[in-house]
């Protein structure tokens, strides 16, 4: 299908936003002027203030001068970018796929692709978007055209059309300056010191002869604007593939009515998720709101799915956080996260019950919804001596282990989160304890194994290796102890109990 | 009057196989390993379908009694099947779960942080058929909540175990047996220094329709065994609330 690109170009952003803020300043000349060098420099001009003769790039002071009320306002250097994105945002409702120009920041770029018949037709889409943008308070000129450079050039300098034909972007160009090609300064003084005012005055000559005149830059510019190079363009949402969405002819309010909205998009999703083989991780559900607010509910699951049963129930457990307010009007289902899934055939005799039982994956899900991901955890054995680092959080419930458990050293049933100091009474220089306090409760120790040395892993944390001891005191119960470093002569060492044994 | 025996009689193996005890006929190929103290649960069978209670006061006895849930947990997860562990304040060590032949990666953690979701996960995985067993820590345990949790239970054949931290709220409730399992002093063979097989005093305190009981079991490194009471020798160490100096 034939690339379609439409270029919005917002002629006074700063001032249309200023003035949708603050109507008050409509019969005013104002500018944004920013410190620069030492001086105020202009960087937004208002449509009076430009009917005085005020350009951007001025000193804020010349301008004064030239026009007597100006009002001066401070601007913030990522101003404009903020406020496109807001746009861009807002324009999605046209199409998926909006970026922010980024040579001239002062418009937005969309590939409309296969979007306009949506609204009856190329010129009553442009139409639309106009006359959305005025009412709103921003004074747009819109292009339509195969490129994004040759959009881009028409909306700003074209004076026949915005809306230039499959095919003949390349004529619409011919008649414009030099300057629709988004070019530097630079290479524009010398195309005017060389005569070119108009670009069919240079497109005819060899490619040679230009790359040695104005540089590489300069062919790129061209190639764009006519199509033969690819524009890469980075837009603004990253369109997710598995996404369904469900507009609703009357808002919805009430629970009965987003369990539905929920089910139906639940059913195209999975048919659409099965007939790939894939099973959702991740789903997101977005309502827009009457009011213009969007609420958001999220699930995740443990194993890759796709049935529409239990995802309902996932997002059943959501549905009291889903605000309807006045009434939601668009329902939107992604699934971000998805995974390969391998269908398991229809058991006929009961398998063996696992961990990736369908009944546990469900369970986990549940409790998921319920409490967050994060409170479910598997461990893994690492290959690491440190206690408190010998353990991994698998993955996934699928997720296996690479090393074996480490039987042969004792380990305590229950680990203290951090070792407790405690007070004890032993020989020097490597015998356990002959008795310690924990808790206000002395324990006399009877028998004891040791000392088992566990360096740090010096690559990561400084400080001292520990010695441990298993002990049992006189009632039968067992701890795990430990020593930090070395004795040496000024008692820096210390004793400390790191857990209990059964 | 015979006949009016027998009928008594089967009603009350009936009650008993609702309540989640199997007749002893079907007992030989379901041992779980305490030897001499399955003896004590009517049938001579560990009742799966069953809540069990471990009261623990001190972290020692919730280490002990960690220990030999793990002991059982061998058994019931045979097979492959998964577990899941509900805790507030968890401070059990997974690694060592393996000294006691569980297989700590079959075990699901799920920490959480009020005693009310504990309960919410552990009914909600009690009714998880594809489970073998979940052990939840709890310290307060009401009549109602541990009613839906045996009938959550006896639905879907899940072992639930409760290690309960505070034991002077002992208040009525209904599950199969009360456990209580404190350490003892182990005894290294032929009177070899350090630290010998875990022992510990294994107390049944209740068991419905069951005797209740004492024994000192030891985990001898692959399995559980009785062991025969020892002669206490140092007395005066028994006093808990001794003080220091």
């Amino acid at each position: 299908m034939q690339k379609r690109y439409v270029s919005i170009w917002f002629r006074h952003l700063l001032a249309d936003w200023q003035l949708i803020r603050r109507p008050e300043l409509a019969e005013v000349p104002f500018v944004f002027a920013a410190p620069d060098h030492g001086r105020m420099l202009i960087t937004a001009v208002s449509p009076l203030a430009h009917n005085f003769g005020v350009e951007t790039g001025m000193q804020s002071a010349d301008a004064k001068a030239i026009c007597p009320g100006l009002e001066i306002l401070d601007d913030k250097p990522d101003r404009p970018l903020k406020l496109l994105r807001g746009l861009g945002e807002w324009c999605v409702r046209y199409s998926p796929f909006v970026a922010i120009d980024e040579f001239a920041m002062d418009g937005l770029l969309m590939d409309v692709s296969g979007c306009a018949h949506l609204w009856g037709g190329e010129r009553e889409y442009l139409k639309e978007m106009v006359s959305r943008l005025k009412s709103k308070g921003y004074n747009v000129r819109l292009a339509f055209a195969d490129t994004p450079g040759a959009a881009w050039a028409v909306s700003r300098f074209g004076t026949v059309t915005p809306l230039i034909p499959e095919g003949e972007h390349m004529e619409a160009l011919l008649s414009l300056a030099p300057e629709a090609l988004r070019l530097d300064t630079a290479v524009l003084l010398k195309l005017r010191k060389l005569g070119f005012y108009q670009i069919k005055s240079f497109i005819g000559m060899p490619r040679s002869v230009l790359r040695r005149r104005f540089g590489e830059e300069f062919l790129v510019r061209l190639a764009q604007a006519l199509g033969t190079e690819q524009e890469v363009l980075q837009p603004l949402q990253v369109p997710v593939p598995f996404q369904e969405r469900l507009s609703c002819l009357e808002p919805i309010k009430t629970r009965t009515g987003i369990e539905l909205a929920i089910t139906r998009l639940l059913e195209i999703l999975c048919h659409r998720l099965q007939a790939e083989g894939k099973g959702l991780r991740r789903g997101v559900l977005t309502g827009y709101r009457l009011d213009g607010k969007v609420i958001q509910v999220t699930i995740g699951t443990s194993g890759a799915t796709h049935s529409v049963s239990h995802l309902f129930k996932l997002f059943q457990l959501k549905i009291d956080q889903i605000k309807p307010g006045l009434g939601i009007e668009l329902f939107v289902l992604e699934a971000p996260q998805v995974d390969d899934m391998v269908v398991p055939q229809e058991a006929i005799w009961t398998v063996k019950p696992g961990l990736d039982d369908q009944s546990v994956i469900r369970l986990l899900d549940k409790v998921a919804g319920k409490v967050g991901q994060e409170a479910i955890r598997r461990y893994l054995p690492a290959t690491r001596y440190w206690p408190e680092r010998s353990l991994k959080t698998a993955n996934a419930v699928t997720e296996k282990r690479i090393t074996d458990w480490n039987t042969d050293k004792p380990r305590p049933t229950e680990l203290l989160r951090r070792p407790d100091p405690i007070e004890v009474m032993a020989l020097i220089p490597d015998h356990p304890p002959k008795f310690f306090i924990y808790n206000g409760v002395q324990h006399y120790i009877v028998k004891a194994d040791g000392p088992e040395r566990i360096e740090r892993e010096w690559w990561m944390d400084k400080g001292e290796h520990r010695d441990y001891y298993q002990v049992e005191d006189d009632l039968g119960q067992r701890y795990w102890l430990f020593r930090s470093g070395h004795y040496d002569g000024d008692q820096k060492y210390k004793w400390f109990i790191h857990g209990f044994f059964a | 009057m015979d006949m009016k025996r027998d009928l008594i009689h089967k009603l009350q193996q009936n009650i008993l196989m609702w309540q989640g005890y199997r007749p002893t006929v079907a007992a030989s190929s379901e041992q779980i390993g305490l030897g001499v103290i399955e003896s004590a649960f009517p049938g001579g069978v560990f009742p799966k379908r069953a809540i069990h209670e471990f009261i623990t006061v001190f972290p020692e006895q919730a280490a002990a009694s960690g220990g030999f849930i793990a002991g059982l947990l061998a058994v019931l997860m045979d097979g492959g099947a998964a577990c899941v562990w509900v805790s507030t304040s968890r401070r059990l060590f997974p690694a060592a779960l393996r000294a006691f032949n569980a297989d700590p990666e079959r075990i699901i953690f799920v920490d959480v942080k009020t005693e009310k979701d504990v309960l919410w996960i552990m009914e909600e995985a009690l009714k998880c058929e594809g489970l073998a067993a979940v052990v939840a820590e709890l310290n307060q345990l009401s009549l109602t909540a541990s009613r839906r949790l045996q009938l959550a239970v006896e639905e879907s054949g899940v072992t639930g175990f409760i290690l309960r931290k505070e034991a002077r709220k002992t208040a009525g409730s209904v599950t199969a047996a009360r456990w209580q399992i404190s350490p003892l002093p182990s005894n290294a063979e032929d009177g070899l220094p350090g630290l010998g097989f875990p022992r510990w005093q294994v107390e049944l305190q209740k068991v419905r329709n069951g005797n209740p009981g004492s024994w000192i079991l030891e985990w001898a490194g692959d399995a559980f065994v009785e062991v025969a009471p020892l002669q206490k020798e140092n007395i005066w160490s028994e006093d808990r609330n001794r003080q220091i100096g």
